[in-house]
């Protein structure tokens, strides 16, 4: 597929991602910043989120295990997992977030469950979608690099 | 981009202890031609700033951004320590928060924060900035805007229209 072609489906795959609501305008500001000196920052920060995301999913999951839960704990995990999805625009993930911090302000433990589900879903999603995207990239930066 | 040897670039010290918030705003103020060291807490944000006050006169903080929420030492705790000590009471600071919190915002604010910038910070926060930079080059000048007449970045003011009652 030549290069043009290649940045047309980029450019219309995370146009879908915006029109599904899986991102939000945040996600623009950051490529926006990737230029000829940092070449892989989209893919960077795209790592760095996900890498946080699964780590602190995984700390709400071993939290929510225990009898007792530590629900202010809890709340501290999600408002770093919130954070991060506004940071790189992740905004179904975002909104997920603020369902567990409803039922963890509530002390509600099978809502917090469920709402942990939601954002496993979501996450999920946005991470499929995210190797998608960086597999694009990286077909783009490497035409890119052969005809320079 | 050569800078003309004669340009100094400003540096900026961000503080902030969520590492994908650390490299993008290090992205945005190095876009935005700032030098820049990022640290993950205000512990190092102060240590840094010792340690080159007393070795290095020539290193200088012209800035410090940091976010509010960060553990040990909050963003707010750290503006007050820079603004009751002698040697840096002077640099300017600015406050950045995910939390839409009027009380907040008018703490740092009265705290002696030059700016609030709500997260995610973008590239017109950061454009910002460069007032408050060019102001220490003035003498004598009063930083301190009244505090009846808080001049609120836009995106903070139209965030006051969709107040959070608590």
């Amino acid at each position: 597929m030549d290069l043009a072609a290649l940045k047309t489906q980029l450019k219309n795959f995370v146009q879908s991602m915006f029109e599904e609501g899986v991102l939000d305008n945040q996600f623009s500001q950051i490529q926006a910043l990737q230029d000829s000196t940092n070449p892989n920052f989209v893919e960077e920060v795209i790592t760095l989120f996900c890498n946080d995301a699964e780590r602190i999913i995984n700390e709400i999951n071993r939290n929510l295990g225990y009898q007792n839960v530590d629900f202010s704990n809890l709340d501290s995990y999600v408002h770093q997992l919130k954070g991060s999805s506004s940071s790189i625009g992740a905004n179904r993930l975002k909104l997920a977030c603020a369902n567990l911090r409803q039922a963890s302000d509530e002390r509600n433990k099978e809502g917090c469950l469920q709402a942990l589900q939601l954002i496993t879903c979501e996450y999920c999603l946005l991470r499929r979608k995210f190797q998608a995207l960086l597999h694009l990239e990286r077909s783009i930066v490497e035409l890119e690099t052969n005809q320079k | 981009m050569v800078m003309a040897a004669s340009e100094t670039k400003f540096h900026v010290l961000a503080v902030d202890d969520t590492l994908i918030d650390r490299k993008l705003i290090e992205k945005l103020l190095k876009t935005s031609s700032y030098q820049v060291t990022a640290v993950d807490s205000g512990t190092k944000a102060l240590e840094f700033l010792g340690l080159h006050n007393n070795d290095h006169q020539d290193v200088e903080v012209n800035l410090i951004i940091t976010d509010y929420c960060m553990p040990g030492m909050t963003g707010y705790d750290l503006l007050r320590k820079i603004k009751e000590s002698s040697s840096f009471k002077d640099i300017p600071v600015v406050i950045m928060s995910s939390d839409n919190i009027p009380s907040r915002i008018n703490r740092c604010l009265e705290g002696g924060a030059e700016e609030f910038f709500l997260k995610p910070v973008q590239l017109s926060d950061v454009n910002k900035l460069r007032p408050h930079l060019m102001k220490r080059t003035q003498t004598n000048v009063n930083k301190r805007k009244a505090m009846d007449e808080i001049v609120s970045p836009d995106r903070t003011r139209a965030r006051y229209n969709e107040l959070e009652v608590n």
